[in-house]
């Protein structure tokens, strides 16, 4: 999923201040599951900026509402008929959620309710760590599974480097070595002599330093 | 033991202190209510393992957030006792009243006063 983190409640304040009528939008998906920006969050935060307000003796309409996703059309049209009510609208959705919100209510400004980190796993509950980077080529099958490209500090393809001590990274003593990871589970498949295998050098157009991407499926469009 | 305690408390019966959400707060706060405090059972004690735990955690949560919007974080509080322990139930509702009526009434309720 998406992991995103709560923006502080200052910087939303900050965002909406001179604002009268404002919709806190949540988002069912991924921002639900990591806490950040579900119905419950939602409620949190409009009984919060409702509080606030009325202590700052303002009158401020603030409505709740959190659709299934925001990362498409058909849930995102169903504003639509209520979009107009509102000065602006305080998106928990990731930065996905909050630009396609923008981009198809341009008039209506949309400010962003959490701070969007990366794509990982829930480790343990109010424990989110990173698994994927969204390279555009999946190298997973070669390494066990265990991505370099995202779990690697320096993303090296023939690992490990010379800071790897105990099976730790140099930039983090907590931080486990990715090629540590992957040679100990090269080991328990018995797949070893793969580590032998030398990896080319990578196709990085695929990555973000390729510029922004775009998958388009002729088999699937309409 | 017929004990007395400020009459000004209104009880919300739970399970379990685990039950309550930081919403639960957060609401209560916005229709006016001074304060809130949550007693639960003692530390270590919990039948469900470690419902007042999670009550503790979520009114800091609470205390945090209604401080950063600019109600005293301490109108809301989280105490312990066993069941057992009437005259300490009795002892932290003098308590909380007294430490409520220092801070005065909840600002959100003069606020909405005047915008009405």
């Amino acid at each position: 999923m998406i992991v995103a983190d709560k923006k502080p409640i200052e910087e939303i304040v900050e965002a909406i201040k001179d604002k009268e009528k404002i919709l806190i939008l949540g988002c069912n998906e991924c921002v639900t599951v990591c806490e950040a920006g579900g119905k419950k969050e939602v409620g949190v935060m409009a009984s919060a900026l409702r509080m606030y307000f009325l202590n700052q003796g303002r009158e401020v309409s603030i409505d709740e509402r959190t659709l299934e996703r925001q990362c498409d059309h058909e849930y995102l049209e169903e504003v639509r008929d209520v979009i107009d009510q509102y000065d602006s609208v305080v998106s928990l959705a990731c930065g996905v959620g909050v630009q396609f919100m923008a981009e198809k209510y341009h008039t209506t400004p949309v400010f962003p309710g959490v701070n969007t980190c990366f794509m990982g796993v829930t480790e343990e509950r109010g424990v989110w760590s990173e698994r994927c980077q969204g390279c555009g080529e999946c190298i997973l099958a070669s390494t066990a599974g265990i991505c370099p490209v995202s779990r690697c500090a320096k993303r090296i393809l023939n690992g490990p480097c010379g800071g790897s001590t105990n099976g730790k990274c140099e930039i983090n003593k907590e931080l486990d070595c990715a090629w540590q990871l992957i040679i100990d589970r090269l080991k328990a498949l018995g797949k070893l002599d793969d580590y032998e295998k030398i990896t080319p050098l990578k196709d990085w157009s695929t990555e973000r330093a390729g510029g922004p991407r775009k998958v388009v499926r002729e088999d699937v469009q309409q | 033991m017929r004990l007395s305690y400020p009459t000004n408390i209104r009880i919300v019966l739970v399970p379990c202190t685990g039950k309550v959400d930081i919403l639960h707060i957060l609401r209560a706060f916005e229709k006016g209510a001074d304060g809130v405090y949550v007693v639960g059972c003692m530390e270590g004690d919990c039948h469900y393992n470690s419902g007042n735990f999670r009550a503790r955690k979520r009114v800091e949560q609470a205390q945090k957030l209604l401080d950063t919007i600019g109600i005293e974080g301490e109108r809301a509080q989280m105490y312990n006792l066993s069941s057992g322990e009437g005259p300490k139930f009795a002892e932290y509702a003098v308590e909380m009243d007294e430490r409520i009526r220092k801070l005065g009434p909840n600002p959100i309720k003069s606020a909405k006063k005047k915008a009405a």
